[in-house]
């Protein structure tokens, strides 16, 4: 019964920014398509530490993190966040991201455990999709 | 068959006879890129309210329409200004020498983030990110080299700083002082727009109002000091970056730029003794007729409001002087080489519409700071510009174009709109506080994603004309771990190797300037940066009294 209920509510994403990085619009746009796509989404605002977000997300009960970061410290932030994920035996949420990465580095986080690493020109609906997809299939698994 | 004569109405049916296109594309072809709608021709009708004398005069003279120089640009291009900063302050020295040795004419810095918000490479805040999207700069001695080997008394600088702008002043006087120039003839400007970070690039420090005041210091201080320096560069760049329309940009620039006249005047500056040296920065994006018009209403609505509304006398404070930089956010990760053709047509509407310096940016920019390589070829896009396709030699070419005067006077009629509804706020740092212009630009900046979606609006390379393409076959520039623990060691150097007695006490006596209105905070800062004091205390010392700011944030 409780499952049943758990699986039609919406999926809860935190949108996250960290670091020192101001640059905002995409973690907006981001937010709102998903927003509009139904889900319930969490902006942690600016300037966050790693702790920060994962915190969030334990008490948001968040299905997924989205990161984004586009002052090039992606390297040190991403697997900050990981890291944090697996100390707080939460790495069940979904992580993934998004900023100016290039894609070596992309492709590196993803083999990090991030699930995915969108740059700019990604459609909206893919990353809407997968979203749905990924944290849908958490819902399950949980 | 007999030809119609041609006429208005013969025109009408033709053109209503004709069969739209349809499919990529099309379904944008009636507006701008900003929503703007678009006729499909413009004609004598259009400029029916349009007087020449009133509304364009003559390059040189009021309105400024036209232009600012009688000549245009045959008497002085613009300057040439490539924005760049990474790294440690002697790899961006390199870069510097480099550029002006391929004949660029100005310097341009950029700081990394850590230096942007105040931190010293050291702080835990600052982990991942020193030398990552500028240059490290944390206490004069970074400064210093910088400059190595580069007169600054020859070059003139533009430093991309806000919140610690007057910081970062205060360093640029000490190393030029140290070079044995004096600050009298230092020239080049800091952004230190600091309403601008509150509206759209984030990068404060304390809230709006103290803010303000270490502007109104730092203006009066350059008046009386730095005669050939501008003292801030109000600037729409960050605000269309964030997603703003062009109309957005340039109302909420301009009326920042109101905001910093009406603090100085309420200090008791006279309005003709500080407004000729304010510059202003704006973006120029894809969409090149609204552009133009764009950067030939500014000039036009600064000058009426300066002269009008300011009582501004002096024709040097009515004219509105501007850098302007390609759009990063018209940059496309996919196909990047197609970005130099962007950013050659953006080049051009920022000249047709007589920017007084331009940055062009690189085709990498999306994936990370420029090579040398990309940073070169766009700098020859500027040159091919100015020198080969001759569309600097003819002063304001476009002006009494039908299309472009009625897209001017469309994008003064919504400034103006805009200016009414932010006075209804009470003014602009109410009007932050109250999230107007973060709504708007929210608003229109998924407004703008969605027609790309949607198609609506073609991105080559991105929703149209794609390429399976294994990115990353582009070569980038790599900043290495190393650079944050070098950059570390060294600011921990400085503090190790100094005085720490007058260091401290030029600490105290800069918390008694801020907290006394009356007194100025500029010759106590240059003090902290004389007694190597890095950035990072001298900000935290101005905290103690000023506090930190926390956005409430709206998407």
């Amino acid at each position: 019964m409780i499952e049943a209920k758990r699986s039609t509510a919406p999926l809860r994403i935190v949108v996250a920014k960290a670091g020192l990085d101001g640059h905002d619009r995409g973690a907006k746009v981001i937010a709102r398509a998903l927003r509009d796509a139904g889900m319930e989404v969490i902006y942690t605002g600016l300037f966050q530490s790693p702790e920060q977000i994962v915190q969030t997300a334990l008490q948001e009960d968040a299905d997924g993190i989205g990161l984004s970061i586009l002052s090039g410290a992606h390297m040190t932030l991403f697997p900050l966040v990981l890291e944090q994920l697996k100390a707080q035996d939460a790495q069940d949420v979904v992580f993934f991201g998004g900023g100016t990465i290039p894609p070596d580095d992309a492709k590196a986080l993803e083999r990090m455990g991030v699930r995915a690493i969108f740059t700019p020109g990604t459609p909206l609906q893919e990353i809407v999709e997968f979203v749905r997809r990924e944290c849908g299939r958490r819902e399950l698994v949980n | 068959m007999i030809e119609r004569a041609s006429s208005e109405q013969a025109w009408k049916d033709a053109s209503k006879a004709g069969k739209r296109r349809a499919g990529t594309g099309s379904g944008a072809v009636d507006r701008t890129i900003s929503d703007v709608p678009l006729q499909t021709l413009y004609g004598p009708a259009d400029l029916a309210n349009l007087d020449v004398e009133r509304d364009l005069g003559y390059p040189g003279f009021y309105p400024y329409t036209r232009g600012l120089h009688p000549n245009g640009y045959r008497d002085r291009l613009w300057t040439m200004r490539q924005f760049a900063g990474f790294g440690t302050a002697r790899q961006t020295n390199e870069r510097y020498k480099f550029l002006l040795a391929q004949g660029q004419t100005g310097l341009s810095v950029a700081f990394d983030m850590p230096t942007l918000m105040g931190y010293d490479s050291y702080a835990p805040q600052a982990r991942g990110e020193v030398g990552r999207c500028g240059v490290a700069i944390d206490s004069l001695a970074d400064m210093e080299a910088l400059f190595s080997g580069i007169d600054m008394g020859a070059v003139t600088t533009s430093m991309t700083i806000n919140g610690p702008a007057a910081i970062a002043l205060a360093q640029y006087v000490a190393a030029a002082e140290k070079q044995g120039v004096s600050r009298r003839v230092l020239g080049g400007t800091v952004q230190a727009d600091i309403l601008k970070e509150y509206i759209a690039q984030k990068e404060w420090i304390f809230p709006p109002r103290p803010h303000m005041r270490l502007i109104v210091d730092m203006i009066a201080f350059c008046t009386d000091e730095m005669p050939r320096w501008n003292t801030i560069s109000i600037s729409g760049y960050h605000i269309r970056e964030a997603g703003s329309t062009a109309a957005q940009e340039l109302a909420f620039t301009l009326a920042d730029g109101f905001a910093y006249v009406e603090a100085c005047v309420a200090r008791g500056m006279a309005v003709d003794s500080f407004a000729p040296r304010l510059s202003f920065f704006f973006n120029s994006h894809i969409d090149f007729f609204e552009e133009i018009a764009k950067f030939r209403a500014a000039r036009r609505i600064y000058a009426r409001h300066m002269r009008d509304r300011y009582g501004a006398k002096d024709p040097r404070s009515w004219q509105l002087r501007f850098h302007t930089q390609t759009a990063g956010c018209s940059a496309t990760a996919q196909q990047p080489e197609n970005n130099i053709v962007r950013v050659a047509y953006e080049a051009m509407a920022a000249v047709l519409g007589g920017t007084q310096s331009l940055h062009t940016n690189s085709m990498d920019e999306v994936h990370a700071l420029p090579t040398e390589k990309s940073a070169e070829i766009a700098l020859r896009t500027q040159q091919v510009l100015a020198y080969e396709t001759n569309v600097a030699n003819v002063v304001d070419p476009l002006g009494g174009s039908y299309f472009v005067e009625a897209l001017t006077d469309e994008m003064e009629r919504e400034a103006e709109a805009y200016f009414a509804q932010i006075a209804e706020y009470g003014g602009v740092i109410e009007a932050i506080e109250a999230g107007f212009f973060q709504r708007e630009i929210a608003d229109a900046s998924y407004r703008y994603q969605r027609s790309i979606e949607t198609k609506d609006r073609v991105v080559v390379g991105v929703n149209a004309f794609e390429r399976n393409e294994e990115a990353g076959d582009i070569e980038l520039l790599r900043i290495t771990a190393e650079t944050e623990a070098e950059q570390a060691q060294g600011v921990r150097r400085v503090r190790e190797g100094r005085d720490a007695a007058p260091a401290r006490a030029a600490l105290e006596r800069l918390q008694r300037a801020c907290r006394d209105p009356k007194d100025n905070v500029m010759p106590h800062l240059i003090a902290c940066v004389n007694a190597y004091c890095t950035e990072g205390e001298i900000v935290e010392a101005m905290v103690e009294v000023y506090g930190r700011y926390v956005e409430r944030s709206v998407f």
